[in-house]
């Protein structure tokens, strides 16, 4: 399948996280009126966006990287679920809000050590992107963070919920912290760091919140992978029905 | 603290509680906004969180995402104490109009105060 890669490694990489961070963004814009404040809605919102923004920037770079005229939107549109290689993570449904900040708390805290070690690549646009990832991503993990400890602080409710979606998607987290032999090509030449150069500040950070929070990492020894290599969860192919449909009914269609 | 519902003729008031009611959960904060440093904070608006520090991120989220400010206070709606609409309050100061300093020359050699 031609379009599962692209034809460089910084190319390929760039997409992987570009998928990231759209598919993250699609699942918060999918809670949009569904949250339990105005507040909230607003601010999952804006999450959702700098989420996009930062996609978009990926994906226009890999595309000119690839020299082969594909634009933003091609990526983010016409490709089919197998090449899309974002990790399981962010493809979970928002099974309710204690889902929803779990699995951004377990995404902000890898993105944080990522974009600053990408702020320093040897590609400047990819480390012109990181910079203004790491500002955006740095907040998140804050609200993150702080609704976690909220959550596991609270009532016996939310705690319980907070815990059970911290059970639930445990089995996720591995992915975002190994490396495989794209990444390793990359961090020997200096365009990227190897996932695996931040599983100790990741988990760093999520045993020190989880602490604070008075809640537990997950127990289940099982880790699930194959999002970096197109093989996904049965929850992403709904998710880009809604949001390909548009561009697969009517291609082209602009306004 | 109860807000003021219109009252149409030969209906009976009806005193809505704005916080601690059953309805919403979530305490009300008046949120205040510096525009640039130098600049004071300025009232821009309300919003509902359950402390302060969520207070401040809502409040981040809901005014200052197009870059409005550098800086935000919150504080809580049931603190701030507001005069009342008496006419004895405000009306005695519209016919003084000599409390403008405007009844003398300033001399040019002054310039620009």
């Amino acid at each position: 399948m031609k379009t599962i890669t692209t034809n460089t490694d910084l190319g390929t990489y760039l997409v992987r996280l570009g998928d990231d961070n759209l598919i993250l963004a699609q699942r918060l814009g999918e809670y949009i009126a569904g949250a339990p404040e105005l507040e909230e809605d607003l601010a999952i919102a804006n999450t959702g966006l700098d989420h996009l923004g930062i996609a978009r920037h990926l994906f226009t770079l890999a595309g000119e990287i690839e020299g082969d005229g594909r634009s933003e939107d091609d990526f983010a549109m016409l490709r089919p679920e197998r090449s899309f290689t974002n990790a399981l993570l962010v493809e979970q449904p928002n099974t309710d809000f204690a889902y929803i900040m779990v699995r951004q708390l377990f995404f902000d805290a890898y993105q944080v050590p990522l974009w600053r070690r990408l702020s320093a690549s040897n590609s400047t646009d990819l480390a012109g992107i990181a910079a203004k990832g790491l500002k955006e991503a740095t907040y998140h993990l804050r609200r993150s963070s702080s609704w976690i400890v909220r959550l596991g602080d609270g009532t016996a409710e939310s705690a319980m919920r907070t815990q059970a979606a911290i059970d639930g998607l445990w089995r996720y987290t591995a992915e975002l912290v190994t490396s495989d032999d794209l990444e390793e090509r990359l961090a020997s030449s200096g365009l990227a760091p190897r996932s695996s150069d931040v599983a100790s500040e990741w988990l760093s950070t999520i045993d020190a919140v989880l602490e604070e929070a008075m809640l537990a990492r997950g127990s289940d020894p099982f880790q699930t992978f194959g999002g970096r290599s197109g093989i996904h969860t049965e929850y992403l192919g709904p998710l880009l029905a809604e949001l390909q449909w548009m561009q697969r009914s009517y291609p082209g269609a602009t306004w | 603290m109860s807000y003021d519902v219109p009252v149409a003729p030969g209906e009976e008031p009806v005193e809505i509680p704005s916080e601690g009611s059953k309805s919403h959960g979530w305490p009300l904060w008046e949120v205040f906004v510096r525009a640039k440093r130098g600049l004071n904070h300025t009232h821009v608006g309300s919003i509902h969180a359950p402390d302060a520090e969520t207070a401040i991120q809502n409040a981040r989220d809901g005014y200052t995402r197009r870059a409005e400010g550098v800086s935000v206070w919150v504080v809580r709606s049931s603190e701030i104490h507001a005069s009342d609409d008496a006419a004895s309050m405000f009306e005695p100061f519209e016919d003084k109009p000599y409390r403008h300093p405007t009844f003398y020359e300033i001399p040019d050699e002054v310039g620009q105060l």
